[in-house]
């Protein structure tokens, strides 16, 4: 895309892309989401200024571009679409990030796995497979489908996301209470 | 290669063709085309017609009918507008001139006939009823055809998507309501509909499919 092209003319371009990314063309597709990252980071950065969350907010948009991108006219100009996606986005996360830091505290190892089944000492009182698909059929779904992802498959949280439509950040939520979730199932089952 | 510079490759690899959204005038209209003759088929099987016709003789009730249409028909348009992302939010005052003449042409009519005689007999708590059992099939239909969105924004998307259906039910409800209205019959219209819309708002996330 050259760099000196009219706003109205990289819209242009932008809806040709998208139409054609509509009708399956990975490339053009491709090419689309590379040129509009910058953009969204910069409508992400209105809404916040830590660096950690604009990065995860602008993957979220994108994932959520991909989602709803059969909600797209091509008749109708491109950026205000793509910029209501990525505020929303960052208003979601923004929300999120308060509610969290209200009734939460968010445990950094929580979706980490040790190598060493020892080191996993809520895990003792498991003593068989059955017993670990059984506690985690108590989970709710989508907790249960984070921490598979997540720990089972040993994906990473942008595959994880892809995966299973939810978004980084409530993969990373979901895995956290899905761990809380268990560590008490456990405990019940101990003498 | 950053997380998001695979998250791209990734989405890239994966693409699908979709086939794009029909306009939201166009998703209104079809909706309101099937529900329409749903509502036809009851008119005809169910309703005095008779009754109805002598009642909407009278201007007010006329425009009681009128401002409960109008509101359905711009509320569920609004739903439909909402649902995609990047449309102008100025759309949401699109109901409320019907929704206003609905209100005063109900509360004229509020003042002429008083509390009411039948509020003893229980009959206007038919009216929630009626209107509030009627908004169910009706936002299932309209539900599933907003789920297609998956709504970045569900929560005013799912207000006049109910708003819309509740005024529907409300229209459809002159046709076996062969009283004029009174003032509790005014205050259980008005509880059936903000019922209704307080059940569509809080469930908005499953029935969305938001995204």
């Amino acid at each position: 895309m050259a760099t000196d092209s009219t706003p109205a003319e990289r819209d242009l371009a932008w809806s040709r892309l998208m139409r054609a990314a509509q009708a399956g063309e990975r490339a053009a597709y491709e090419r689309l989401l590379r040129e509009v990252t910058p953009l969204i980071r910069s409508v992400v950065r209105r809404h916040s200024n830590n660096r950690a969350d604009i990065e995860e907010i602008v993957q979220d948009t994108l994932l959520t571009l991909h989602r709803v991108r059969h909600t797209y006219d091509p008749d109708r100009p491109f950026g205000p679409w793509l910029a209501a996606i990525a505020s929303r986005r960052s208003i979601d996360a923004l929300r999120r990030r308060i509610r969290l830091a209200k009734f939460e505290a968010p445990e950094q190892g929580a979706y980490e796995t040790f190598a060493d089944a020892a080191a996993n000492t809520d895990m003792e009182a498991v003593r068989s497979s059955e017993e670990e698909g059984e506690l985690l059929r108590r989970l709710p779904p989508k907790q249960r489908e984070a921490l598979e992802a997540l720990k089972l498959k040993q994906m990473s949280l942008v595959e994880a996301s892809a995966s299973s439509g939810q978004s980084v950040t409530a993969l990373k939520v979901n895995a956290h209470r899905a761990l809380k979730a268990l560590r008490a199932l456990f405990q019940e089952r101990r003498p | 290669m950053t997380h998001t510079d695979d998250l791209i490759e990734s989405l890239a690899a994966n693409l699908s063709p979709v086939r794009p959204l029909r306009a939201p005038l166009l998703r209104t209209l079809m909706w309101l085309a099937i529900v329409s003759a749903g509502a036809l088929l009851i008119i005809l099987r169910f309703a005095n017609l008779s009754v109805f016709m002598g009642r909407v003789e009278v201007p007010r009730v006329a425009l009681e009918c009128l401002g409960s249409l109008l509101t359905a028909i711009t509320a569920i348009f609004v739903a439909f507008e909402l649902s995609v992302p990047g449309r102008s939010m100025r759309w949401v005052w699109l109901p409320l001139p019907p929704l206003l003449l609905w209100l005063a042409a109900s509360g004229v009519g509020c003042l002429a006939n008083g509390l009411g005689i039948r509020a003893v007999q229980g009959e206007s708590a038919h009216c929630f009823i009626f209107i509030a059992g009627m908004s169910i099939p009706l936002s299932i239909g309209l539900f599933w055809m907003l789920r297609r969105a998956h709504p970045i924004a569900p929560l005013p998307v799912a207000i006049f998507g109910t708003l819309g259906v509740a005024a529907a039910s409300a229209t459809l409800l002159q046709f076996f309501h062969p009283f004029d209205i009174t003032v509790l019959d005014l205050g259980f219209h008005l509880a059936a509909v903000g019922f209704v819309v307080f059940l569509g708002a809080a469930l908005r996330r499953p029935l969305l499919s938001a995204a």
